[in-house]
């Protein structure tokens, strides 16, 4: 295109500026054209679902993130198994009416450490040196204090907590799940080689009881090794009067769905392997157990 | 027996191969060339060495004590090392304080800032050097010729390097044969009689160095050896299509950093790659861009740059290049 | 004269063979044996005795129900005290029988002269079938069990025996031996396993600082048809399956596949000893050679001890615990399992002890990759160690099983020559192990 006018400064800034605005209206319309062709049509309540949900992506839920979550919900049609443990019964009531469902609440859920083999509760029988990784701790050897069940102190569960509720407590060398941060996504229970961290419903007023020991040893070898170690004697199971202790391969466990958190069996268990959490002082101090640590976070 | 025993993994013996080791090797090697600079350059070469180090030295441990919060390591003698090679970079009337930017410049930007020892993509020295380059031109191009007496801090005379003789001559128009008698002979340049950076004169004392750390296994051959060989045939083959327009590849061996480059600055264990295949390619990298950038570009002296550039495409060669696994093929001997 | 040697990698830890001179002696029998029933790769065996049953040595106590199982037998004669769960070398409880000694009486069918035997009278299939009874087990410490191993699958060919004598790790020294005092024994045992396997041709391959061996065992194999002595350049680690049949036949075993597709089957010194002793003799693998030694240790020497016995009994016998012991290893210092506690039983793939002192013992600093490739060029496997641990810091499984984490040999090469000290075995392992879990869970 050959352009009949002097070059001067200001034929070039029109040719410019006509230049860059038949290139910029030419760009629209074509994106405009390919946009249309090429739109992905999507059902608009995965949008909304995903508005309602935290955003975390945690993988808590079970899905590679929340717009997965969202669609899988609306493929399915309904809200059955599906709970966000981050966003919790409220997100869970929001979602309800976008796909026409009511929402069952859900018992909010915790993390709980079902171990208490600290330094003091459980000496040291041999020093570990290499990387700090559960994992590979628990390939190498039964652990630093001889138990094979119990918690090895290496953080693969810390290192796993995205929301910041875990640390390791350099006192007792065992990790602690902070109350007011922890979700309940699962992430610590998955990185833990050995299955110490189990989710338990938070309780009423955040109160909890469970037996803090996976050691299904039988009690005098798991004696050797800890001292708060669960024996398998059975006291808290005759204790029980709602039939919410089984007792299996020399462990108890407790049931949460039927314990109405009395706390007799913690009075009973001679080794003070079970733990109250979030529970007032007692008038009575216990007996002969040492005192089953309650910690209030 | 009192003490727990200790449990770890395998192997639990360990070669007697340390970071401090190596670090020691390469000042070890460095010696003959810092020599020739005190020599030449006289006691400013010597100043300008100490205040390369001590800043590096003492950029790192503030970095890493203030900002960091963490251990200084100091004694892995990286910093030292870094601070040398900085020097050597440099001419030796280089203002002290333009010397202290430089080396704050190099530790905290192009090695800290990335996460310290081992996780920089580009060599720390050469980044140094290229920032007072631009930053500083005229103080960086100020190139001290070797000097009479050596004890005194006095106003060198400068002028330009051979290669900068060169450059400008041909960029005048002079012809290659009046530009030769204006630069000092071959044996002059091996030896490091003639101006240039402080480390950059002796392609005899750098030669040496880099034969050491061949021997004590600290580098291998094959970065130095197909950098310069590349450069060496490049350039002869130019100086074979027109003797008229471009010097012999000798001249280009000698002149310039190019052996300081290839020995010292292009082996860099952090920014070179890991198999022994990409090591040599990026030799041939570095070589062919300096020459282009020393015949064609606007710079006398191409070697810091070429090294910069290839050192962006290492983590590419490693990817390329992996060592070749046992048992990839059934092979029946 | 150039020494065979495998090409790729390799590092030269130093040798400490201090325990070379000292000839093989018995150890007394210990009041209590402790028999781990998974003594070997594969299912644990079940036991045939109960609680309070007398048994004599040699007899048999557990046998070997699955396709790779092994038998165990009594190491000694006396009477079953318990079944229960001990601690093996892991800390890990394992089921064992513990028999409480009563003098030393065999079951008859136990040839015990000790008089070299060169007659072979049973035919191929009778050898497998009397390798598997006796419950031998690979010696070099991988304990596959042999019958299993001189199985040749279906389509696959065997051309040639090898004999691993190379004992690459340092400080052992009970193959080295075994070579020098059971060299005609070895050398029978030899030729009993190339019948098994079917082939003329064995070699045996032994690293080129026992040089008395060497000479011993060249001399032998002119009286015996088909074996060759290689001697080998001393490198880590030479003794290991796939560098030795490089070394030797110059051929590579492909990825993921075993041996016999280069036409080989490897098999240790102490292994065949055993064969030799299990198919002459009629003997169960009751008892091994185990070289207790260490910079500390008082009096370092080649023990042979019968299976169960604990360890700490071993170490009093070679002068007692030193005072600055700080890891006792099971096997040598490259490739051996630390232990939490000496009070565990001796087993078949226990092949020495390595006592370390405190200053030895002590892992480097650790600091960053400082990216010198010397991993690299250590590995033996053509492997990166660098990456693979930097992916299985990242959890990056799937890359590092394209990196192929699992050809890895863990011999620890990587390791032990990181100027940075980085712990890179350890990560390699946990990269290993998932990536494992991850095929498995493909394969269901």
């Amino acid at each position: 295109m050959r352009i009949n006018a002097p070059y001067n400064m200001n034929s070039a800034i029109i040719l410019t500026v006509a230049t860059l605005s038949v290139l910029g209206i030419v760009s629209a319309v074509v994106l405009y054209f390919i946009a249309q062709k090429f739109k992905v049509i999507e059902d608009p309540r995965i949008d909304a679902i995903v508005e309602v949900l935290p955003a975390a992506n945690c993988g808590g839920c079970g899905y590679a993130g929340c717009r997965n979550f969202a669609e899988a919900i609306v493929k399915n049609e309904s809200l059955e198994n599906m709970y966000c443990p981050v966003g919790g019964n409220d997100v869970l009531k929001r979602i309800g009416p976008i796909i026409g469902q009511v929402a069952v609440e859900k018992d909010p859920m915790i993390a709980v450490l079902r171990c208490n083999g600290s330094y003091a509760h459980a000496p040291l029988k041999s020093a570990y040196d290499g990387i700090s990784s559960c994992f590979f701790m628990h390939s190498l050897f039964s652990g630093e204090n001889g138990c094979p069940y119990g918690c090895l102190g290496g953080g693969d569960c810390v290192e796993a907590c995205t929301f910041d509720a875990m640390y390791m407590d350099k006192e007792t060398g065992l990790p602690v799940i902070v109350q007011d941060k922890c979700v309940a996504c699962g992430a610590c229970v998955k990185a833990c080689p050995r299955n110490i961290i189990e989710l338990r419903p938070k309780g009423k007023k955040d109160r909890r009881i469970f037996v803090s020991c996976v050691n299904k040893e039988k009690g005098a070898v798991g004696k050797k090794n800890c001292e708060v170690v669960c024996i398998g004697c059975g006291k808290c199971v005759k204790e029980c009067k709602f039939d919410a202790i089984t007792m299996e391969n020399n462990l108890a466990y407790i049931h949460a769905d039927k314990c109405t958190l009395c706390r007799k069996c913690v009075a009973v268990c001679p080794t003070g392997s079970i733990h109250e959490l979030n529970f007032p002082e007692r008038k009575k101090p216990l007996a002969e157990t040492e005192t089953a640590e309650v910690s209030n976070l | 027996m009192a003490n727990l025993l200790t449990i770890s993994g395998s192997p639990h013996v360990h070669g007697d191969q340390s970071i401090r080791k190596i670090m020691w090797g390469v000042v070890a090697a460095l010696v003959p060339a810092l020599l020739v600079s005190f020599w030449y350059f006289g006691i400013g070469a010597f100043i300008i060495t100490a205040v390369a180090v001590l800043s590096c030295m003492v950029t790192e441990y503030l970095v890493q004590k203030y900002i960091l919060k963490g251990q200084p390591s100091l004694s892995d003698g990286s910093a030292v090392i870094t601070g040398l090679l900085l020097a050597m970079n440099v001419p030796s009337n280089l203002p002290w304080w333009m010397m202290v930017i430089g080396s704050v410049v190099t530790i905290a930007v192009a090695k800290m800032s990335f996460g310290g020892l081992g996780k920089n993509p580009f060599n720390p020295a050469l980044i140094g050097r290229v920032f007072l380059l631009i930053s500083f031109p005229v103080a960086m191009t100020s190139w001290p010729l070797p000097i009479q007496n050596r004890w005194v801090l006095t106003d060198v005379v400068t002028g330009p390097t051979s290669l900068g003789v060169i450059k400008e001559g041909l960029d005048k128009g002079e012809s290659l044969g009046s530009l030769i008698s204006k630069v000092p002979s071959y044996a002059e340049m091996l030896i490091g009689n003639m101006g240039g950076s402080l480390g950059e004169v002796s392609a005899l004392a750098i030669l040496l160095g880099g034969l050491y750390m061949i021997f004590r296994r600290i580098i291998t051959w094959h970065i130095p050896v197909s950098y310069i060989l590349t450069v060496f045939l490049f350039t002869g083959i130019l100086y074979l299509v027109d003797p008229a327009k471009f010097i012999d590849p000798l001249f280009h061996l000698l002149a310039g950093g190019l052996m300081l480059g290839a020995v010292f600055m292009a082996t860099d264990m952090v920014t070179s790659p890991m198999s022994k295949n990409g090591m040599l390619v990026f030799g041939l990298g570095c070589g062919i861009l300096t020459v282009l950038i020393r015949v064609w570009g606007a710079y006398p002296e191409g070697v810091s740059f070429a090294i910069l550039i290839m050192n962006a495409f290492v983590p590419l060669i490693n990817k390329g290049f992996k060592p070749s696994k046992f048992g990839k093929e059934v092979k029946h001997g | 004269m150039l020494l065979k040697t495998f090409t790729r990698g390799g590092v030269h830890p130093e040798e400490n063979k201090r325990s070379s001179g000292s000839p093989i002696r018995r150890v007394a029998i210990p009041k209590t044996v402790t028999v781990p029933l998974a003594q070997h790769i594969g299912a644990p065996a079940d036991p045939l005795v109960a609680k309070g049953d007398k048994v004599k040595a040699g007899q048999l106590i557990a046998r070997g129900q699955s396709f790779i199982s092994a038998n165990v037998h009594a190491p000694v004669s006396g009477t079953v005290t318990k079944i229960d769960d001990f601690p093996d070398s892991s800390g890990y409880r394992k089921k064992a029988i513990q028999i409480e000694t009563e003098g030393d009486e065999w079951i008859e069918t136990i040839d015990r002269d000790s008089a070299v035997d060169l007659q072979i009278k049973l035919t191929k299939e009778e050898i497998l079938a009397r390798i598997q009874e006796m419950g031998i087990v690979g010696m070099g410490g991988a304990t596959f069990p042999t019958h299993v191993k001189m199985m040749v699958p279906q389509g696959k060919k065997a051309e040639f025996l090898v004999i691993n004598g190379v004992e690459c790790e340092p400080y052992l020294t009970s193959d080295h031996r075994l070579m020098l005092e059971r060299g005609e024994e070895l050398m029978t045992g030899t030729r009993i396993l190339m019948m098994a396997l079917g082939v003329d041709k064995a070699y045996i391959g032994i690293e080129n600082n026992k040089a008395d061996a060497i000479e011993h065992l060249t001399g032998l194999s002119k009286k015996f048809a088909g074996i060759t002595v290689v001697p080998l350049k001393v490198k880590y680690p030479q003794g290991g399956e796939k560098q030795l049949i490089k070394a030797i036949l110059n051929r590579e075993v492909p990825s993921g596949k075993l041996p016999i597709e280069t036409g080989c089957v490897v098999q240790n010194v102490g292994t065949a000893v055993a064969v030799y002793e299990a198919v002459q003799k009629n003997k169960p693998l009751i008892e091994r050679v185990v070289t207790v030694t260490g910079k500390s240790v008082k009096d370092p020497c080649n023990l042979l001890v019968r299976i169960g016995t604990p360890v700490s009994l071993l170490l009093e016998e070679a002068g007692g615990i030193p005072d600055d012991t700080r890891k006792v290893i099971n096997g040598g210092p490259m490739m051996g399992k630390a232990l939490g506690m000496v009070e565990v039983p001796v087993v078949k793939g226990m092949s020495g002890i390595t006592v370390m002192p405190g200053k030895e013992a002590n892992r480097p600093k650790v600091h960053n990759c400082i990216r010198c490739a010397r991993c690299t060029f250590a590995c033996p496997m053509g492997l990166a160690p660098y990456l693979i641990a930097q992916m299985a810091e990242a959890h990056l499984e799937e890359s590092a099983e394209a990196e192929r984490v699992m050809d890895c040999i863990e011999c620890g090469s990587c390791s032990f020559v990181c100027p940075s000290g980085r712990p890179l075995l350890d990560n390699i392992r946990v990269a290993k192990s998932k990536v494992g879990q991850l095929i498995r869970s493909r394969a269901k």
